[in-house]
């Protein structure tokens, strides 16, 4: 890693939250937002870090179109993906980054409100962002108010964030109308993940080119990475864009008795077999076409010794019991396929069950109104065809080599 | 840009009636729970009839018809059998 500007560079991160003087004086006043601001960004390549992928550019343009000065922007810090931790700690450490992308978007797309959108079991963040947010000048805190989202796995998705400032209700609403066509307040509404936003602030100072010199290969700009599982040292890291996954890992000290497998991309990506993660490059474009995805930047290694089946089992009953319980499709089918994978897991398979689970979970995509069953969809499809092998012992009754007993701790 | 018709539904409202499998089977199946699938896809111009049907039966107003466009060069969406 360079040893220029990222977001993570400047003081130590141990040493807290950086406050606005020291950051002005290491990283300089935020040029305007304004059309040259959005062109650089489009250059940039930035895409969302908050587990879609999409565009920034692109989105911040079709607010832009829509709102005619009268949006509003939601800079969601929820992070509700329980393996995630990036997002708070960007909010505890580098709040301003935050902050100056909250600036930079309202400007850039005409907004007159911005709300922070910071999970409300995430204390040292919220108290942070409240913290910095009380450094801001007058017209930006005039502009801001902090909302704390309640502690469920949907409040981080858009329409759910913007139906909690609203009506105080955080689940999902039927789309038509998107946020962006009509959200906070009945306007346009911009909904950027925090680490999102923290990276405009860089571009804003330091250029599409330098993002893009960031990136190894062909990717653009760090991302912010959360490794868990069987790693030396647990937590968050920056990597170039298009490092490899075993770069990132051993960016955490490297992997500790490592099984056969990684969760890439959280409760929402999927299951790869080792052979195949530590090469993939970290890299939201090349992992969806690789039928990957690396989601809200998780990597977790499957330790040794463990039991795929069981860990799935795990993540689909937390999923299941995470649905908004709004639409049949996921209220049901989740369940189905979280009581049978449990059954599964602990050789209490009735006949069938893993063709019922494969046929359950090809049918869940694009079946809720929010895209809760679709993530579960592909997470089991993964488990599916990662630990086949173990799959069919455990269909048959016969268990599997690992010997889940021993420890009931995995990487979820 | 052409048009043609697709089918949607509103997932909250919808609560697994069946009636849109009864009259139109031709593209909505239903779940074990009763739920609807919808086949991907435009709605051919000989089904039109059924689909629509099918819409203003649905007790709670959950399934819909929408336009939606494909670019003029792309495959025509409609094929007649």
């Amino acid at each position: 890693m360079s040893a220029g500007p990222s977001l993570l560079s400047g003081p130590p991160l141990e040493a807290g939250m950086e406050h606005l003087d020291a950051h002005l004086a290491r990283l300089g006043a935020l040029p305007p937002g304004n059309a040259h601001a959005l062109e650089t960004l489009e250059r940039s390549g930035l895409l969302g870090r908050g587990g879609a992928a999409f565009p920034v550019a692109t989105k911040w343009r079709s607010v832009a179109q829509r709102a005619r000065g009268d949006a509003a922007i939601l800079a969601n810090g929820a992070e509700g993906e329980p393996l995630s931790h990036k997002d708070r700690l960007l909010m505890e450490r580098r709040p301003h980054l935050v902050l100056d992308g909250v600036a930079l978007a309202a400007q850039t797309v005409g907004a007159r409100d911005a709300v922070l959108y910071v999970g409300a079991a995430h204390g040292a963040a919220v108290a942070a962002m409240r913290e910095a947010l009380a450094e801001r000048p007058r017209a930006e805190r005039r502009m801001t108010r902090l909302v704390a989202s309640p502690a469920r796995y949907v409040a981080g998705e858009e329409s759910a964030a913007v139906h909690f400032v609203e009506a105080g209700v955080a689940l999902p609403t039927a789309t038509p109308p998107r946020v962006y066509e009509r959200g906070i307040g009945g306007r346009p509404t911009l909904v950027q993940n925090v680490e999102t936003l923290a990276h405009t602030a860089l571009i804003a100072r330091y250029g599409d080119a330098w993002f893009r010199g960031l990136g190894a290969g062909t990717s653009s700009g760090t991302a912010l990475l959360t490794v868990s599982g069987a790693v030396q040292r647990r937590g968050v890291v920056e990597v170039p864009m298009g490092s490899t996954v075993g770069e990132a890992i051993a960016r955490a000290g490297g992997a500790s008795d490592p099984g056969d497998a990684v969760l890439l991309g959280g409760y929402f990506g999927g299951w790869v077999s080792s052979e195949q993660a530590w090469e993939a490059p970290v890299d939201a474009a090349w992992l969806r076409s690789q039928g990957m995805a690396l989601g809200s930047g998780v990597i977790a290694v499957l330790p040794a010794g463990r039991c795929g089946v069981e860990e799935t089992a795990r993540i689909v009953a937390y999923l299941a019991d995470q649905s908004a319980r709004q639409c049949g499709p996921c209220v049901f089918g989740l369940r189905a396929i979280a009581e049978a994978v449990d059954r599964l897991a602990h050789n209490a398979a009735r006949d069938g069950d893993l063709q019922r689970v494969q046929r359950w979970s090809g049918q869940l995509a694009g079946r809720g109104a929010c895209r809760h069953p679709d993530g579960a969809a592909v997470l089991v499809g993964s488990a599916l065809r990662t630990f086949d092998v173990d799959f069919a012992r455990h269909a048959a009754r016969r268990g599997c080599e690992a010997r889940p007993a021993q420890a009931r701790q995995g990487v979820a | 840009m052409a048009r043609h018709s697709e089918l949607a539904v509103d997932r909250i409202r919808c609560d697994g009636r069946g009636l849109c499998h009864e009259l139109f089977p031709e593209m909505i199946a239903l779940d074990d729970w009763g739920y609807p699938i919808l086949a991907p896809g435009p709605v051919p111009a000989h089904l039109m009839n059924h689909a629509r049907r099918a819409v203003a039966n649905c007790p709670v107003l959950a399934l819909r018809l929408q336009t939606a466009r494909v670019p003029a060069n792309s495959e025509a969406p409609v094929r007649r059998r």
